[in-house]
């Protein structure tokens, strides 16, 4: 069973519309290799210059904020769904 | 389009128009609404204010409204209390509080973001109005969505306090607990901002929102006589108030309205939830995103949107960043209802507490102008100091009841005198 990246609208401009994809990613670094290695528009809009998540992307694994749970470099297994959320919002 | 404001991206500046949109799509940073400060010279002097009544809405051309906007109601307009016993106490000659614990029409400095927020969900035709609230939010949505004629849908963590549930309830609106802290309910509520037509005041509408926030600023500079604070001691929970304040300041001097002068600019969290005040401490380039843990709830913010721009905001204007602990937001609570008469919510012991801890440290000094910005009400939060006051025992309504209660106070005065 693959890992599930799910594609907020904002970005499926850059995916020709596509609204998830499957992988079979093993870290969080990884699925998002993948996930720019296909989509290669997306690349700038994931990270900064310096290579970095960009600050307003937020990353979940499930229902957890990937910054709680060691970073990008946290492990996925079989099933895992990885989310992106452009977050601009709250307060 | 012959809008006098438009959407600018924060970070890149390209312009958007007007849309329900809270994101640059081009680099995915904050938008923010922009003027253009020349026309608006030309078409608004601070005395044309002088004939209107005092609520947000005097300030009409400074915010994202239309050219024949009529409010629907007034919000706003609290008063700018000066300190004599606080002040006194803690040393410093020029303490005021800004005094949003009683704003209209729901008792927060959420009304006025609300109150821009439904003109920008009128305009782009939506029916249904929402938002991810910690709960004052939720009772400003619900409240004036009643008055306009929106359907409300509110989305609040599970376990808010009982009466910023019903505070919420009572105006009719449907409030979805969410099994989780309010940064679960915001990502939830991204999400369906992403995918319903609804018009989410904090998310899709967060520029117009936010800008209502601009007025708590405003009305401050006007209240001291149209000149500027040299200290500002502000809550934090997303980190939007601080920064707009900023906003409505500057604005104030590029019009001409207030003398240009530095500000400083203080940032106030409980402990328990302090990811910006931790980020300034530790002059962090990002800061780190916490888990919740306080009585203060309407701060419990652990993934901050501002964030970044309130850090920012806070270092190069001098000012800093502090937090309290629980017990001292309780204390705080009670110290200024006891010497102010203004009973607030838990966001504002936050924010008494901490302005005392800065006074402490030095970092407000004892001639300059401090204000403090109390954003809540305390009713609304009664269950964080209710076991502060236990209920007396009750008497007979007889004089002779009576004075054998006055007796038994006086011993216990002497007895504890002892």
């Amino acid at each position: 069973m693959p890992v599930t990246i799910e594609i907020p609208t904002a970005f499926r401009r850059f995916t020709d519309g596509t609204p998830k994809i499957d992988c079979s990613a093993a870290t969080i670094a990884e699925a998002l290799n993948d996930l720019t290695t296909r989509f290669p528009a997306l690349s700038r809009h994931v990270r900064d210059e310096q290579g970095q998540i960009r600050q307003f992307l937020n990353v979940y694994l499930n229902e957890e904020d990937i910054r709680f749970l060691g970073g990008e470099g946290c492990t996925l297994k079989e099933g895992d769904r990885v989310l992106l959320v452009p977050s601009i919002a709250g307060g | 389009m012959s809008d006098r404001y438009e959407l600018r991206c924060r970070e890149c500046g390209k312009t958007w128009g007007n849309a329900p949109k809270s994101f640059c799509e081009e680099c995915f940073s904050p938008l923010e609404v922009a003027y253009d400060y020349d026309s608006l010279k030309k078409r608004v002097r601070r005395g044309d204010l002088a004939g209107r009544t005092f609520n947000m809405w005097r300030y009409a051309e400074l915010l994202p409204l239309s050219e024949d906007f009529t409010p629907a109601s007034a919000v706003g307009g609290t008063p700018l209390v000066a300190s004599r016993k606080l002040a006194s106490q803690w040393g410093i000659s020029h303490l005021y509080f800004k005094n949003d614990a009683v704003c209209f029409p729901s008792l927060s400095f959420k009304d006025r973001v609300v109150g821009t927020a439904l003109v920008a969900a009128r305009r782009f035709g939506f029916e249904t109005v929402g938002c991810s609230s910690t709960g004052n939010l939720a009772n400003a949505v619900a409240a004036q969505a009643a008055q306009q004629g929106f359907d409300a849908c509110v989305f609040i963590p599970a376990d808010l306090e009982p009466a910023k549930v019903l505070n919420t309830a009572v105006y009719g609106a449907r409030i979805v607990r969410i099994n989780g802290n309010y940064d679960h309910v915001n990502r939830l509520c991204a999400q369906i901002a992403d995918r319903f037509k609804w018009g989410l005041v904090n998310v899709n509408l967060r520029p117009y929102y936010s800008e209502g926030s601009k007025t708590h600023g405003y009305e401050i500079a006007e209240q001291l006589g149209w000149r500027l604070p040299d200290n500002v001691v502000v809550p934090m929970a997303g980190g939007s108030l601080i920064t707009k304040i900023a906003k409505a300041f500057k604005e104030l001097v590029t019009l001409g309205w207030v003398e240009a002068k530095p500000v400083k600019f203080f940032g106030a969290q409980a402990t328990g939830c302090s990811p910006i005040s931790d980020g300034v401490k530790r002059n962090l380039a990002r800061f780190e995103p916490q888990k919740p843990n306080t009585i203060a709830r309407s701060l419990a913010i652990g993934n901050p949107a501002d964030g970044p721009f309130a850090i920012k905001l806070i270092r190069e204007s001098g000012g800093w960043a502090e937090d309290i602990s629980d017990p001292e937001i309780v204390e705080a609570i009670k110290l200024l209802a006891e010497t102010e008469g203004i009973f607030t919510e838990t966001a504002g012991g936050v924010t008494a507490g901490v302005t005392q801890k800065l006074i402490q440290q030095g970092r407000i000094g004892a001639n300059e102008t401090t204000v403090v910005s109390i954003t809540g009400n305390g009713l609304k939060t009664t269950d964080a100091i209710s076991a502060e006051f236990p209920l007396s025992e009750a008497i007979a309504p007889r004089l002779d009841a009576f004075e054998a209660y006055l007796d038994s106070q006086f011993t216990a005065a002497a007895s504890a005198a002892k």
